[in-house]
């Protein structure tokens, strides 16, 4: 059977692994290397590195990092953050990285995600989505350029759309973080996962809010995605990777052995 | 030994090069024929689609050259597709070394692309998976599959059983993705470089 996912997220700012609350106060979590070997070797499924800085910034970013990754590790890891084009995405993946992630690229240009399907296949194409749950108006809106505070904005998108408009350009993978919940260790957001999910026919990734065991249940069994991302709870230690596999498995979650 | 990965131009070469590498053994990326046909072991990796693929084999004037190798000869994810006679994707004429087509995949109303960790079971005892356990995890990204068939060396299960595997002769191809797969994926890669 198709194991549900465990995927720790390694932030990445100026070449080291961050992690802030609520997309602020970055502190450094450690290299970024052998990190990702020990991460590895300890289950995880797969990675993501996020470079947060990259997008809001606009500076060529130094991306060396990635084949030195690819070089220690044997599990599948996606590259995000930065990539603006075509040509930036081959870079990445020639280094060694089996997807890419775009967040904001995508919703400056949405023709990126076609162009992006086209040349190196659906398989490699994930598409970040940061939404922000709107007490006011009770909707779910589509935040970019969040790596920076300052530069932070709301798009015109709800979020529902643009799963949907993404997907219907050639997104592979989406990666859905909730903005109330990251980094906060409440839960993750169920009831919007669950939303996105009856709205998503491919692979969907929640992010944002895991803080126990049992929230990474939930989230497989109520919202029905295919993997579970969380920063914190692995890098504090809050969360240990094989307990936590052993724990889904005793509640009948398909985990990887 | 000489072990050479055949240089499709595809994405995912870096990845299967340091694979290899892990495992203490040199290995070569070549788009060369001469150095290709004098390889012990050859790679035949690729991502993407079929016909794209195919160009570039084409391009590179090596669809004979791969098509009439006598060593052992490895096809990994699309590449192993290529070692068919037909993919469904793109209606694309393959090298067809290895006698079974590719479809696209049902999956039952499942999502697709087949993407993550799914379990294999090996048939016929073929010595590309020794020591791997029924039940092992190898990870997976694709849209499209062999079916099961008398070249299946292993299965899996995705809405609709289909080949994890399959070989004929000096030929073989794994549908997931060895260089990603951790341990296991590490011993299979062993085993074709060891055994066959």
């Amino acid at each position: 059977m198709l194991a549900r996912r465990i995927i720790p997220c390694l932030d990445v700012k100026d070449g080291k692994v961050v992690k802030g609350v609520k997309f602020r106060n970055h502190e450094i979590i450690g290299d970024i290397v052998p990190l990702a070997a020990q991460y590895a070797k300890a289950g995880a499924d797969e990675l993501v590195f996020y470079d947060i800085t990259a997008s809001s910034d606009a500076r060529v970013v130094d991306k060396s990092w990635v084949s030195r990754i690819a070089e220690v590790i044997d599990i599948p890891f996606c590259v995000a953050g930065g990539i603006k084009s075509v040509e930036d995405a081959g870079r990445i993946l020639e280094m060694g990285a089996d997807k890419i992630s775009v967040n904001s690229p995508a919703l400056t240009n949405p023709e990126l995600i076609t162009q992006l399907h086209d040349q190196y296949g659906q398989q490699c194409v994930v598409v970040g989505i940061d939404s922000y749950f709107n007490e006011q108006t009770g909707q779910y809106q589509v935040n970019q350029f969040t790596g920076d505070e300052s530069r932070t904005v709301v798009t015109k998108w709800q979020t529902l759309d643009w799963v949907k408009e993404v997907q219907q350009r050639g997104a592979g993978e989406i990666v859905l973080n909730c903005m109330n919940q990251d980094g906060v260790r409440q839960g993750y957001d169920i009831e919007q996962l669950a939303k996105v999910r009856a709205a998503c026919n491919v692979p969907l990734i929640a992010s944002g809010g895991a803080g126990k065991m049992a929230d990474f249940s939930e989230v497989f069994q109520q919202a029905d995605v295919d993997g579970a991302l969380a920063a914190s709870v692995f890098h504090k230690g809050i969360i240990d990777m094989q307990e936590l596999k052993a724990y889904l498995r005793s509640e009948g979650v398909a985990i990887r052995a | 030994m000489e072990l050479v990965i055949v240089n499709t131009g595809c994405a995912n070469i870096s990845s299967v090069r340091f694979a290899i590498e892990r495992l203490g053994y040199q290995v070569a990326v070549s788009d060369n024929a001469a150095q290709i046909q004098a390889a012990d072991k050859v790679f035949l990796p690729g991502v993407g689609s079929a016909n794209a693929a195919m160009s570039q084999i084409k391009q590179k004037g090596l669809v004979e050259v791969v098509a009439k190798l006598t060593q052992p000869t490895l096809g990994i994810c699309l590449g192993m597709q290529l070692m068919t006679k037909f993919s469904d994707e793109g209606n694309t004429d393959c090298l067809g070394v290895i006698p079974t087509k590719v479809n696209k995949m049902l999956a039952d109303g499942l999502r697709l692309p087949h993407m993550g960790w799914n379990q294999i079971t090996p048939v016929n005892n073929n010595s590309l998976f020794e020591g791997i356990a029924a039940g092992s995890y190898f990870y997976f990204v694709h849209g499209f599959a062999a079916p099961v068939s008398e070249v299946t060396l292993a299965s899996c299960e995705y809405g609709q059983p289909f080949s994890a595997s399959i070989g004929q002769g000096n030929y073989y191809g794994v549908q997931f993705h060895p260089e990603r797969s951790s341990e296991a994926g590490a011993r299979l890669l062993a085993n074709f470089i060891q055994n066959t």
